[in-house]
């Protein structure tokens, strides 16, 4: 049976992990081939990088880490940031990472998506969603949250899925870094509109939220930070607590 | 010397890093002198049948890998290749399988992407990794079953897993990409 994933986020920040609230105060939380590594070693099931801070500073992705991390782990990893053509995605996966996740680049220019999509396969394209609730509907926000777009999370799914996008990393901006659990209901609301995967991500605190995750939406995958990174939750004890939920885990 | 097949669908890079973590130096080649010569011959791969098959037969690499003697691995599309037919661009196969490779049928998401377990294993690249070991898979087509299966998993049906036949082994999910596990899978097949 296909198992459901848990994804430890590494935000990275000149080349450093960190970890913020809300998408601010960012706190140094490591060296991310290190905490690749050991995440790998704890049971992880897939990594996500995300260079924060790449979109707005306009920098390219640091190629030079990711092979540092192709090197040091043998478990699926998606890099995000900064990626904004196909040239820079070429050289993201060149440099051995396995998905790209695209996300401001993608809402100024979806034909992005569709490019590298025929390039290198649907497998590889992971967009990344942040959402808020505002005025009643989730809106989906560019720019790491800074700047409103005028899609709903839903509508922004679905077209980016028409593109080619092989899979959805959806973030609620309400629920990210405060470990208030996942947002349950904009996350099924996104996985049961499209027909590729969700990874639900923003608000885990608890064991409890993933099992909640797994059992009230159609999320295939869980994404956290800083439970991970500062040692709230370990992951083989979230594994087991999983497993005896019967929840399908490796 | 381990060669790894280069040709345009290839996952060089990762296959090359899990071997280089297991102590081993590999060539990536399309050189068919020393794809010839090399002890074992991995063919990775990750793109679409028609157009790396298309890419093989201009350098007649489908013949070189159709007579090679020494164990080789096939990996992922690598797998599909070495069987007779894919619904993939309508792809004539390298042939050393008879197996056909189809499209996944509505049931569920497709590609199926992530971690699955296998089922039914025999034979030596599963030894020390139990009846269920679970490995990272991810496609849109699935090889059928056959005389040279020698592993199964269940996504919308049961599919080949896992082929073997004389010196030819393939899987369809990636040991590259499947932590312990898979490094445990790939130095079964470079002990052989």
């Amino acid at each position: 049976m296909l198992k459901k994933r848990i994804i430890p986020c590494l935000d990275i920040n000149n080349g450093r992990t960190v970890k913020g609230i809300r998408f601010e105060n960012l706190v140094d939380a490591g060296d991310p081939v290190a905490l690749a590594k050991r995440y790998m070693e704890e049971g992880a099931d897939e990594l996500v990088f995300l260079d924060i801070t790449a979109t707005h500073e306009r920098r390219t992705t640091l190629t030079e880490w990711v092979s540092l991390v192709a090197a040091a782990i043998n478990i699926p990893f998606t890099v995000g940031g900064g990626i904004h053509s196909l040239a820079t995605a070429a050289r993201v996966i060149e440099a051995g990472a396995d998905k790209l996740s695209i996300n401001s680049a993608a809402l100024a220019n979806p034909d992005l998506i569709s490019n590298i999509a025929a390039q290198f396969g649907t497998q590889c394209v992971t967009v990344a969603i942040d959402t808020d609730y505002i005025d009643g509907t989730w809106k989906v926000f560019s720019h790491g949250g800074r700047k409103a777009t005028k899609w709903s999370a839903v509508d922004w799914a679905k077209a980016a899925e028409q593109c080619g996008a092989g899979e959805i990393l959806l973030t609620s901006m309400q629920g990210d870094g405060t470990r208030f659990g996942f947002s349950l209901e904009i996350t099924e609301a996104v996985a049961a509109a499209i027909n590729i995967p969700v990874i639900a991500s923003g608000g885990a605190g608890r064991p409890e939220d993933f099992a909640q995750v797994f059992t009230q939406t159609r999320a295939t995958g869980a994404l956290a930070a800083s439970v991970f990174h500062f040692g709230s939750i370990a992951i083989p004890d979230l594994k087991q607590y999983l497993k005896s939920k019967n929840i399908s885990i490796r | 010397m381990i060669a790894i097949l280069k040709y345009n669908a290839g996952n060089t890079r990762s296959v090359l890093n899990a071997l280089n973590s297991l102590g081993y130096e590999a060539c990536i080649s399309d050189d068919p002198v020393q794809l010839q010569a090399a002890d074992k011959v991995i063919f990775p791969g990750v793109g679409e049948a028609g157009t790396a098959m298309a890419y093989l037969k201009a350098r007649q690499l489908d013949q070189v890998i159709r007579a090679l003697k020494q164990p080789v691995l096939g990996i992922c599309l690598g797998m599909q290749l070495l069987c007779a037919h894919s619904e993939e661009g309508d792809t004539a196969g390298i042939g050393i399988f008879d197996n056909q490779v189809k499209r996944f049928p509505p049931g569920l998401l497709v590609p199926h992407m992530g971690w699955n377990n296998l089922e039914n294993t025999s034979g030596a690249l599963f030894k020390d990794l139990g009846q269920s070991a679970d490995f990272y898979f991810v496609h849109t087509y699935y090889a059928t079953q056959g005389v040279a299966t020698v592993a199964t998993t269940d996504y919308i049906l049961p599919f080949s897993a896992a082929l073997q036949k004389d010196n030819f082994y393939a899987v369809q999910f990636h040991p590259e990409k499947s932590a312990q596990t898979g490094l445990t899978l790939l130095e079964n097949f470079l002990d052989l």
